[in-house]
């Protein structure tokens, strides 16, 4: 068999290989799948099924009655599936509705017909802030083992370098490295107590499916370097004056929508402009 | 258009409701408990069946608890490193029907007491006069405490375990305590935060199992470097050492922990027996610190195994505080309530009611957590819990005892999570080493929490009502037991705070509901009887208890079984299965009083 008909054979029964809306959900998968296994990040299957099921019938839905087509489903389901990782709450209901607000939010929250917030951002911090009696946000490590941590990092990085997003990841890390350092030194408090939040899932999911989401990303190169920046540096001042414990939400909450309103807007002046030099 | 901008308008409307749904839920919620909790006593009788008072100083308990303060090394946390040492334990030393209550102390030269339960609703500390109060000392301080006679003469004894040279103190008739610590191979130092008695080989003699939580060559208040902290919030296994002490019949104990297979070294903070897979041998579960807890089935005496993980009690791990047993649901299984850390907003790992699932076979035990669907799942910063029915209604209710560091400053930015909260994500290398962790600079950690009173309502449902019936201290509870303080029917809850007095809660019940106790003496089985468990059936209600020798978080509850009934109260039969194999029924007992039962020889 040829090399030419292996990937042939592999474009056609591989979703990843033919579309790459596929590779997230199936890595996201795999994390879930490898963590609940071994670390058992999962108290109960009905959460998750809550929250996968909420993002895919709400996206099924209003899809349906707001564009009058049947969506794609990958995006809701990575949504889902980031929800019942990410929001921790011993009630069900949270769950189905931090998935419904995500989804809803894409809907909703739009400037110039694109939506500016990341969904699942915007699901969570709204139920962090709204719902703060009855939620909280994933907090197991992966045995605080650094083998492990090393492992998820290679791998998150091989999936963004292949979904052309790995600058957005390193910048971000990079940025936080650099802001911990300032942070220590403001604060008095050790380096390695304040580098030591990075290593964990919750970032790893923040890192490799946050702040990457195509829909919610600056398209410009040079923006795309600096967000991750701004929104490290938005964290660090959460952090040290409102000790926000899952600060880097709350900034990309507040980072991401104000960066993509000043992208639109510019790319709109810059239309509007050749239209009228054209005209002209 | 028109078109759109209705399903515009319906889109925001509906995002608007979605967005609004958690807080008027959360409003509502506060409202509804507010209003409740401005009722007054006769209100809240006839709503709840029962009120609590705090009558410690009335009574004649006067007492404060001083934790230790150990090497300035870890001074940036030393309130988080001195964090227990408040204990309870109930026993009735002196055998006069009257359960008496031992207290601990933790800074070195405070003292413990022992309140002896005159019987005329007062108490008096008479533990210096009989020897068990000045223990705290340079060979280390109190952290709990255990009744338990293991001589089988008839009063039992006390072992007071320390971070240190814990003590074994032998009842001499009531009278007096003598010092027999040479008797049992405790090692010279360790950090003990648990100790149960139990006959893990059905000989008839008590055995102690005591678990270790900082490593034993720590000595806190000496410290060689500040690499004591756990290396993993999740799967430390850098405690202290485990030890079960065989108690060989002639006032002498063996070092057997190796033999049968319990040499662990997680960060062990409370330990609960009973024989949970039927197989007449009492088992024993583990709750740990910084890890997943431990189930370990009894072989018949020579060994244990332990089914946590496949079990799923310790399969996720969490914060391990306490364990208890109680039937939450009335149908004839010890239920497991295990403790652990829950902070809205920030961490909800939720305590577990662990209930034995329907159609296992032996050695095949699993578990099914049901506390979030019985609505006992978010205590705060859990510690000790019991099962208790406060009310007499039939239903065992729970007692949890929440907060952890209550500082100087309350909570906002003064907050001591957000520091946890980094540190508690990082590789062991991080955790581990005491000086990576953020100065606490007076802050709070989980403190000014109340503590959980859950009302069972026998329908599968729990409701708190702390606030409506008392008991909402805000202090850092530790430790709770329970006991009928003055015989008359109702369990009083005894309460002890770190760094903090004691509470001692009176229960006032409705009139109508009955009750009935239970003391039970082995013969064959060790005297105290523990191990035994009692089923009772009446009304067409069932439910099991079991005698145990400690339980729950650094804490001991009175001995005998006590169950409430309800109204018009009839009991059928009380089912007993006792440790050496022998089963009793007792027909028809009495109802609102106690009980004295003597295993058949």
């Amino acid at each position: 068999m040829s090399e030419n008909t292996i990937t042939k054979a592999l474009k056609r029964w591989i979703p990843i290989y033919t579309d790459k809306r596929y590779i997230a959900p199936i890595f996201i998968t795999l994390i879930l799948i490898a963590a609940e296994l071994s670390y058992g990040i999962l108290e109960g299957y009905p959460k998750l099924a809550a929250a996968i099921f909420a993002s895919m019938g709400t996206e099924l839905i209003l899809g349906k009655l707001v564009t009058g087509k049947w969506r794609n489903l990958s995006s809701a389901y990575v949504s889902g599936i980031s929800i019942g990782i990410l929001i921790r709450s011993p009630m069900i209901w949270p769950y189905a509705l931090a998935s419904i607000i995500t989804i809803t939010s894409k809907y909703v929250l739009r400037y110039k017909g694109r939506h500016i917030w990341n969904p699942s951002n915007f699901g969570v911090v709204a139920l962090l802030l709204l719902a703060s009696n009855s939620v909280a946000v994933l907090s197991v490590q992966w045995g605080n083992n650094i083998w492990v941590m090393a492992v998820i990092w290679v791998l998150g990085f091989i999936i963004v370098w292949r979904v052309d997003r790995l600058h957005i990841s390193a910048v971000y890390i990079i940025s936080f490295l650099f802001f911990s350092l300032i942070r220590s030194w403001i604060s008095g408090n050790p380096f390695l107590g304040e580098v030591a939040p990075i290593t964990g899932p919750m970032y790893q999911l923040f890192t490799f499916f946050m702040i990457t989401d195509p829909k919610t990303t600056v398209s410009s190169k040079w923006g795309q370097y600096v967000v991750p920046f701004a929104i490290a540096a938005v964290e660090m001042v959460l952090r040290l004056v409102f000790h926000a414990v899952y600060a880097p939400f709350y900034a990309l909450f507040i980072v991401g929508p104000i960066a993509m309103v000043i992208e639109i807007t510019w790319k709109d002046m810059q239309q509007k402009r050749a239209v009228k030099t054209a005209a002209t | 258009m028109k078109n759109d901008r209705v399903k515009k308008i319906l889109l925001a409307v509906f995002f608007v409701a979605l967005l609004s749904f958690p807080v008027i839920r959360t409003m509502w919620l506060k409202r509804k408990a507010d209003k409740i909790s401005k009722e007054k006593h006769s209100q809240i009788l006839k709503r709840y069946g029962f009120y609590l008072q705090d009558v410690a100083k009335k009574v004649g308990i006067n007492f404060t608890h001083h934790p230790p303060k150990l090497d300035p090394k870890v001074n940036n946390i030393m309130p988080i490193i001195a964090d227990m040492g408040a204990s309870v334990a109930v026993g009735d030393f002196n055998q006069d029907g009257y359960p008496d209550i031992y207290l601990t102390n933790s800074a070195i030269g405070t003292k413990n007491a022992l309140y002896e339960n005159l019987g005329n609703g007062k108490f008096k500390d008479i533990a210096s006069q009989l020897g068990v109060a000045a223990l705290n000392n340079q060979n280390g301080t109190s952290m709990g405490a255990v009744w338990g006679d293991y001589d089988n003469d008839g009063y039992p004894d006390l072992f007071v375990y320390k971070w240190g040279k814990s003590m074994l103190f032998h009842n001499d008739k009531g009278k007096g305590f003598t010092n027999v610590s040479k008797d049992i191979p405790l090692p010279k130092w360790m950090n003990a935060n648990t100790a149960i008695w139990f006959d893990y080989n059905n000989d008839g003699r008590l055995d102690l199992f005591v678990g270790g939580y900082y490593k034993s060559n720590i000595n806190l208040w000496h410290l060689k470097n500040t690499k004591i902290m756990p290396n993993s919030f999740e799967y430390a296994k850098n405690g202290g050492r485990n030890y079960l002490f065989e108690n060989m019949g002639n006032g002498k104990f063996k070092d057997v922990t190796k033999q049968v297979g319990l040499m662990g070294h997680r960060w062990t903070l409370a330990a609960s027996a009973a024989d949970l897979n039927h197989n007449g041998y009492t088992d024993l579960v583990l709750a740990n610190d910084y890890g997943v807890d431990e189930v370990f089935i009894n072989e018949k005496g020579k060994y244990f195994k332990n089914i946590g993980p496949t079990s799923r009690i310790g399969f996720a791990p969490k914060s391990g505080m306490n364990v208890t047993f109680g039937d939450a649901l009335n149908q004839g299984n010890l239920d497991i309530y295990i403790s652990n850390i829950s902070q809205p907003g920030i961490l909800i790992q939720g305590n577990n009611l662990w209930v034995p699932q329907l159609g296992r076979e032996q050695n095949q035990l699993t578990y099914h957590n049901l506390a979030e669907d019985l609505g006992i799942e978010l205590g705060g910063w859990s510690w000790g819990a019991q099962f208790g029915d406060f009310n007499d209604d039939g239903h065992l209710d729970l007692y949890v005892a929440n907060g952890y560091v209550s500082g100087k400053k309350k909570g906002g930015n003064n907050s001591y999570w957000y520091d946890y909260s980094k540190v508690a994500v990082g590789n062991h290398t991080i955790i581990n080493d005491a000086k990576n962790w953020p100065k606490m600079n007076g802050k709070s950690l989980s403190g000014y929490e109340r503590n959980k009173i859950w009302l069972n309502n026998g329908s599968g449902g729990f409701e708190e009502v702390g606030k409506a019936v008392g008991g909402k201290q805000v202090y850092d509870s530790r430790a709770v037991a329970l006991a009928d303080l003055w015989n008359t029917g109702a369990l009083d809850i005894i309460v002890a705070n770190q760094n903090g007095p004691v509470m001692v809660y009176k229960n006032t019940v409705a009139p109508g509901r009955h009750w009935i106790g239970f003391k039970l003496i082995g013969t064959q089985s060790n005297r105290s009887a523990i191990g035994a468990e009692a089923t009772l059936f009446w009304n067409h209600h069932i439910q099991k208890q079991v005698v145990t020798g400690g339980n729950g978080f650094c804490s001991e509850n009175q001995r005998r079984l006590f169950y409430g009934l309800g109204k018009n109260a009839k009991i059928d039969s009380l089912v007993i299965n006792w440790p050496s194999g022998q089963y009793q029924v007792i027909r028809h007992p009495s109802v609102d009083q106690y009980h004295k039962i003597t295993e058949p020889k």
